[in-house]
């Protein structure tokens, strides 16, 4: 067992975490030593190949098919440098005002979340796509939406020099998506932040951690750890989790913390989502151009958000329900066919919760509540209206038996696309935005940590993620998780003295 | 080295995928053989438990179509073994629903997951976007 000494060690690197490194890396020069410690490897840029399998295998958890308890919702995560900065769209929306409020956190305020973001978003590079680079995926979804009678709004998006592969999901081959590992994770290094890849933090100690460094296997991709492969315990003044919504409950719970937070691992929430597809007469730009540069938010009326989306062929293969001929006609017709992601505003409920298995890696336990799929529900139907009014010639609705709509049925969507047709099993649910487990409230009997992410009764314990949202955001969250997180790096910062005392160096 | 999942329910395997996905049935053996490598692959990443649930998964859906048509999988007429998978993909049990599900997107892993597939239908998407394209 090697050991090391730091101040602050941020547990992953993700939006979280990487906010939480920029944010204290000026304590580096008073002789903090801040270390960041991610589960996935550091990959280079001409490793980004857009290969869907290969890619998948590299970036996500279970290439991407961890699978709830029940194995009927597809949980998508990253795990890289980066974290799942490194495989999202760079969707950048500051989180509505109504949502925080009926969060109900002491201390927490809507506008001071708005402020963050704010300065996040100018820091990321966000801005509106020109005209000229939004593919007919999208402008398709906007002429559809707006006939259909939705207000359609434009992405703001996290990019610089976006070439459109289109590729994003499977990590930008050209750069060109500013995550954490772009922008946040280099500044904080050339600060002095020390960041350790292929490090898996299993156990949180008292004021240490218990690490395994993971040697590289032949033939996968990323580089090498910066540290030696073998057995660490890292000590630490200050430790921050922003291992997200399945790393950091799963970390506490797996260290025993569960007795003492009753809350631990509670109130997961995850969008629930289906991607929808039509099929048009005629080709259509859809693999190329940035993905997903328009939504529809219908989230306070309605329960759900609707967003341009394009997938690569398995996963659209697998999103669609069924099989055989009238699915392989269907993925035949790729170049013509129109994506959108339909998202269900989920809310915490008893029961939804993420647990630890015997192997010591998170369980998901998780059922869609009646309300969610009423609100799926909705959501396809919309869909499908804005399909048909784009001009699509029928609809994929997996809520439909059979699932296929065909134009002369336009107006009967309300009556085909129905409830009773969702079968959990049959019908793909995916989610990539897991949230909550280790949600902010006012004590530990309902909660896990309060506003600023400080664990309650330990001090000395911080979170940064995901797992803080206390219900669902019900918009895209990286830039709210970095908000957070900034709140959580001013929080050690005002508490520097009291938590640091003397640098560990000094000692 | 992992213990291949396929490897003992092969023929079962192949014939479910060529239900799944109908154009598989043009595969030759070094197509199958890609497949077949994308799938084993993925689960050799999993548990080994995960890997004998997929083999007896499949040797479950073998008997089952004996035992309802007295045929095994890869006897049975393709159309035959579309009603059967469909009557499966809609029972009231959900454990055999997300077999269904999960069997189905194995097939898919490995079908699509192909180079050769992509291009097939017409996927395009590469890393030089719109330049690419004009």
């Amino acid at each position: 067992m090697i050991e090391r000494a730091y101040d602050i060690v941020i547990v992953g690197s993700g939006a979280g975490g990487g906010t939480v490194a920029q944010e204290l890396a000026p304590l580096v020069r008073d002789g903090i030593k801040i270390l960041v410690l991610e589960q996935g490897p550091r990959f280079a840029d001409d490793e980004f190949t857009g290969r869907e399998q290969e890619m998948a295998d590299a970036l996500y958890e279970d290439g991407g098919g961890f699978l709830t308890a029940d194995g009927t919702i597809t949980l998508a995560f990253g795990r890289a440098y980066g974290g799942s900065t490194v495989v999202y769209t760079g969707t950048t929306l500051v989180a509505p005002e109504r949502v925080i409020r009926a969060w109900n956190v002491p201390g927490l305020a809507h506008a001071d979340i708005a402020r963050r973001s704010a300065r996040y978003a100018e820091q990321n590079n966000v801005h509106l796509l020109a005209p000229e680079l939004i593919n007919d995926n999208n402008r398709l979804f906007v002429e559809g939406g707006q006939q259909a009678g939705f207000v359609v709004e434009q992405f703001p998006l996290n990019l610089k020099g976006c070439r459109g592969s289109s590729l994003c999901n499977l990590g930008c081959p050209n750069a060109a998506k500013m995550g954490t590992h772009r922008v946040q994770l280099p500044r904080a290094q050339s600060q002095g932040v020390e960041i350790v890849t292929r490090a898996e933090v299993l156990r949180v100690l008292d004021r240490a951690l218990s690490v395994v460094v993971r040697r590289r296997q032949a033939q996968e991709k990323g580089a090498e750890s910066e540290w030696e492969p073998g057995e660490y315990r890292v000590r630490a003044r200050v430790v921050v989790l922003s291992a997200g919504a399945m790393g950091s409950p799963t970390l506490l719970l797996r260290s025993g913390f569960g007795p003492r937070l009753p809350a631990l691992g509670e109130a997961f929430t995850c969008h629930p989502a289906h991607i929808l597809v039509a099929e048009h007469e005629r080709p259509i730009t859809n693999d190329v151009g940035h993905p997903k540069s328009y939504y529809i938010d219908r989230a306070a009326e309605e329960g759900y958000v609707l967003e341009t989306c394009m997938y690569f062929p398995f996963t659209t293969a697998k999103n669609l329900t069924g099989f055989g001929p009238a699915h392989s006609a269907l993925m035949r017709a790729f170049p013509r066919l129109q994506m959108i992601l339909v998202i269900a505003c989920d809310k915490a409920v008893t029961g939804n919760r993420i647990a630890v298995g015997r192997n010591g890696k998170p369980v998901v336990f998780y059922k869609l509540t009646h309300q969610t799929i009423e609100a799926l529900v909705r959501a396809t139907r919309a869909s499908a209206k804005i399909f048909f009014a784009a001009g699509a010639l029928r609809v994929h609705a997996p809520s439909a038996d059979p699932p296929l709509i065909e134009r002369r049925d336009a107006g009967r969507v309300d009556q085909l696309i129905d409830a009773r047709h969702f079968l959990p099993g049959k019908i793909s649910v995916s989610a990539a935005h897991l949230m909550g487990g280790c949600g902010m409230g006012r004590d530990a009997a309902g909660s896990v940590t309060d506003a600023r992410g400080r664990v309650h009764g330990i001090p000395w314990l911080k979170v940064a993620d995901a797992s803080l949202f206390p219900d669902s955001l019900e918009i895209n969250p990286y830039l709210t998780i970095m908000a957070m997180a900034d709140r959580v790096a001013e929080g050690i910062r005002g508490d520097a003295r009291e938590l640091l005392g003397a640098p560990a160096g000094a000692a | 080295m992992a213990v291949p999942a396929l490897l003992p329910v092969r023929a079962q395997f192949r014939a479910l995928a060529r239900t799944f996905v109908p154009e598989a049935t043009g595969l030759d053996e070094r197509g199958w053989a890609e497949a077949e490598a994308i799938v084993e692959r993925f689960l050799a990443t999993r548990p080994a438990s995960v890997r004998r649930q997929v083999t007896l998964l499949i040797r479950l859906l073998d008997l089952l179509a004996l035992a309802r048509h007295g045929r095994r999988l890869p006897s049975l007429d393709a159309a035959r073994r579309l009603r059967f998978l469909e009557s499966l993909q809609n029972a009231p049990i959900l454990l055999l629903r997300r077999g269904i599900w999960g069997v189905r997107t194995l097939a898919f892993m490995g079908y699509y997951g192909r180079p050769e597939a992509a291009a097939l239908i017409g996927y395009r998407a590469e890393a030089g976007g719109w330049e690419a394209r004009r």
